[in-house]
């Protein structure tokens, strides 16, 4: 009965099925339970939540990942299963907690002042929610003051910027330089990353890591985060 | 159900309707004056039996035929407006609708080069640690084993609908004798889509009929699903009707079976260079010939057959990548539908030698305009290069997946109550979320079809892999199984029909 519902979960990860509104990609899937109702169906029916997480959710992101690289899936795709693994988090955490099991990390993640473009930031988002991160989006156009104070109130492990023009690059700079005269750059590895930014880059103005695209910053965090 | 091509939903036109009528009145004015030079007597008698002026001129062996606009009018209503051409598996027939701007592609025609490409390690001079793979390409003549694994190819090709053979078959034991049963089995026996093909003598018409009688099992069936089909081109341009390819195509249309009438005069030497002079001649040259066909055989299933190129302006070859290329053939695709016939049109051919950027280029170019002309039979789109000379099967990859991406963008838009309002419902999610993210809307559309996948070919996106993708893609496709022509039949086959080379018998012992 365990594996059964634990099986579902992972099949409708695997789809990228949400809740029962939710269509499938092939469609004809309308009312069936998605996600949401089955990892709280499993929670009400005693399954242990660290299960839920490490053979449903887990398992099939793997399943997904193996997919994306066989090229027979793309972005949407993985997106929508992140997307599903992140909803179920949010049912699963205060259970964990119960459970005394922590979150991989805490992330913070902005688009740095004067830039307002937020597809990149928001993918990572969704991404590394998906990969079991707790995530906390200040969202775009946000000044080396706010995220400093972010920072020092959230106390993330990882904190995410994110610039897709030249002009707001330098402003990654900044931020980071903030943190340190605020004395917080030790307590949190920052990782850069979006269109004009080069790993070079991240060197040059003091950045612990840089994802080249979304998949690549959950990589480099999970890198960053065993690091430390 | 035939195949599905593409349906255009807004053709692209460049003439106006004063434009159109003023090119068939100079066409009808050509054919009366100066009209045509025949060479082939019962031609010229058929025409003189139906009232047009024929003057011998026995000093140049050929007949001056002055054809009155009335006489080719009264044909052209007895030519049908619909010819379906067939297929071994039915579902891969197609309906040509000289009404219905639905587009497909073929391949085509009789290269004699066929261009093998090879991926080879080069090492940097400067830097012996950097080697970097890249394409070559080796020129060879065509053979029998060439065509049939086109013809594999071709079966495998997505957007390839029909196949008209891409390669010359030059082995040493081919000759006139069996050159015409050995490539038709040669293509029929590895595909099962329609098998269109010009005919090299006019004495194995019969045998080359009775193969594909005995495949499509009978000759009603074949009357019902023809398999095969013919292309002749009459016309020797400027306005030379040839003897030998009048007299096939006199005899292919008493048999009822389906021609594709062509003419293709070279825009500045046999043919005026300006547009309106070329069309009105070629059209004046394609009406000729679809005027006797059907003063032969009313009714017969003939194709409005335009293949004008332009002259090349430093050797006078035939031109493909030139914007004049393109002018002729739309306009030519849009007489044909003035006169409701289907149209056999023209594109993809490269002038460049190997693939590559240029061919790319000049390919896409046609591929795009004429499709949104909406011909409904495009041949040569595939793989050919060199001007018509050569046939590159990496090259046929590539352009398949072109084709792909231009019936893609002459998909019909979807715009009615039901879909904006679902776009309507999908904003208003959208904006309610924080991510404000469109992205999980794509995931239907994308397995439906409705959203183009990935280029196939691209790499890494540091370097440029196109090539060595499609190489591979080539290989795999090859690998695939065809479906052959079934054992008894094609014991049958090599029973009733003499000449075919033991050596495409895929049953054969040994």
């Amino acid at each position: 009965m365990t594996n059964d519902i634990i099986e579902r979960i992972k099949q409708n990860v695997i789809q990228g099925r949400m809740d029962k509104e939710d269509e499938g990609f092939n469609g004809g899937m309308v009312s069936q339970p998605g996600v949401k109702e089955l990892v709280q169906q499993a929670l009400d029916e005693g399954v242990d939540p660290r299960r839920i997480v490490v053979a449903g959710l887990t398992e099939a992101m793997k399943i997904v990942g193996d997919k994306f690289e066989a090229k027979e899936y793309f972005i949407p795709d993985m997106l929508a299963s992140a997307e599903t693994v992140g909803a179920a988090m949010d049912i699963l955490a205060p259970y964990l907690a119960k459970s005394g099991v922590a979150s991989k990390g805490k992330v913070l993640m902005a688009t740095v002042k004067g830039d307002l473009h937020d597809i990149g930031k928001n993918i990572v988002t969704i991404i590394l929610k998906g990969a079991g991160y707790e995530v906390k989006d200040l969202g775009a156009d946000v000044g080396p003051e706010a995220i400093v104070a972010s920072v020092r109130e959230e106390k993330p492990d990882l904190l995410g910027l994110s610039a897709l023009l030249t002009t707001t690059m330098v402003a990654m700079k900044e931020t980071i330089d903030s943190l340190a005269q605020a004395g917080l750059r030790d307590r949190v590895k920052v990782i850069i990353g979006g269109a004009p930014t080069s790993v070079e880059f991240a060197a040059e103005i003091g950045a612990d890591g840089y994802g080249a695209d979304a998949f690549h910053a959950v990589r480099v965090v999970e890198e960053l985060r065993q690091a430390s | 159900m035939p195949r599905e091509g593409v349906l255009v939903h807004r053709i692209y036109e460049r003439l106006d309707r004063d434009q159109v009528e003023r090119i068939h009145s100079v066409s009808m004015e050509i054919l009366r004056h100066p009209g045509i030079m025949c060479f082939n007597r019962e031609a010229a008698d058929i025409f003189a039996s139906y009232g047009a002026t024929v003057t011998a001129e026995p000093s140049a062996r050929h007949w001056q035929v002055s054809i009155p606009e009335a006489l080719v009018l009264q044909a052209l209503k007895r030519a049908p407006q619909m010819v379906k051409l067939g297929a071994r598996q039915e579902e891969n027939s197609l309906i040509l609708d000289g009404n219905e701007p639905r587009v497909y592609f073929a391949s085509g025609s009789e290269t004699n080069i066929w261009l093998d490409m090879r991926v080879e390690t080069f090492v940097s001079k400067a830097d012996h640690s950097v080697a970097v793979e890249l394409a070559t390409f080796h020129p060879r003549r065509g053979m029998l084993a060439d065509l049939c694994a086109a013809a594999r190819l071709g079966e495998h090709l997505d957007n390839l609908d029909g196949f008209i053979r891409p390669v010359n078959i030059q082995d040493e034991d081919i000759t006139e004798e069996n050159k015409d049963v050995n490539k038709f089995f040669a293509c029929l026996n590895n595909m099962t889509k329609h098998v269109m093909a010009g005919l090299t003598s006019l004495d194995k018409l019969d045998k080359v009929i009775r193969m594909a009688e005995i495949i499509a099992g009978g000759k009603e069936e074949l009357r019902r699903n023809p398999i095969i089909s013919f292309i002749t081109c009459v016309f020797k341009s400027p306005l030379q009707l040839v003897d030998d390819t009048t007299q096939k195509c006199i005899e292919i249309v008493r048999r009822g079976m389906p021609l594709v009438i062509s003419a293709s005069p070279q825009g500045g030497s046999t043919a005026p260079i300006k547009e309106d002079g070329m069309v009105a001649q070629i059209n004046a040259e394609i009406l000729g010939g679809i005027a006797l066909s059907q003063l032969v055989s009313p009714g017969a299933p003939v194709i409005y057959g335009s293949v004008p190129t332009r002259a090349g302006l430093d050797d006078l070859a035939d031109t493909y990548g030139v914007p004049e290329f393109n002018q002729y053939n739309v306009d030519c695709v849009q007489m044909a539908r003035f006169y409701g016939l289907p149209c056999y049109s023209t594109a993809g051919v490269a002038d460049v030698k190997v693939p590559g950027i240029q061919a790319t280029v000049e390919k896409l170019f046609s591929h795009i305009v004429i499709a949104l002309s909406g011909a409904q039979y495009i041949h040569y789109a595939f793989g050919l290069l060199d001007k018509t000379a050569t046939f590159c099967p990496v090259q046929a990859v590539l352009d398949d997946a072109h084709i792909g991406m231009v019936k893609s963008l002459l998909r019909a838009p979807k715009v009615d109550e039901v879909e904006v309002v679902t776009s309507l419902e999908q904003i208003r999610q959208v904006m309610a979320t924080s991510q404000k993210l469109f992205v999980r809307y794509i995931r239907p559309k994308l397995r439906s079809g409705e959203v183009t996948l990935p280029y196939p070919f691209e790499g890494d996106k540091a370097r440029d892999e196109i090539l060595l993708r499609a190489h591979e893609k080539m290989q795999e496709l090859l690998q695939r199984p065809v479906e052959h022509i079934p054992p008894e039949v094609s014991e049958r086959i090599f029973r009733e029909v003499p000449g075919i080379l033991p050596r495409l018998n895929t049953y054969r012992e040994g």
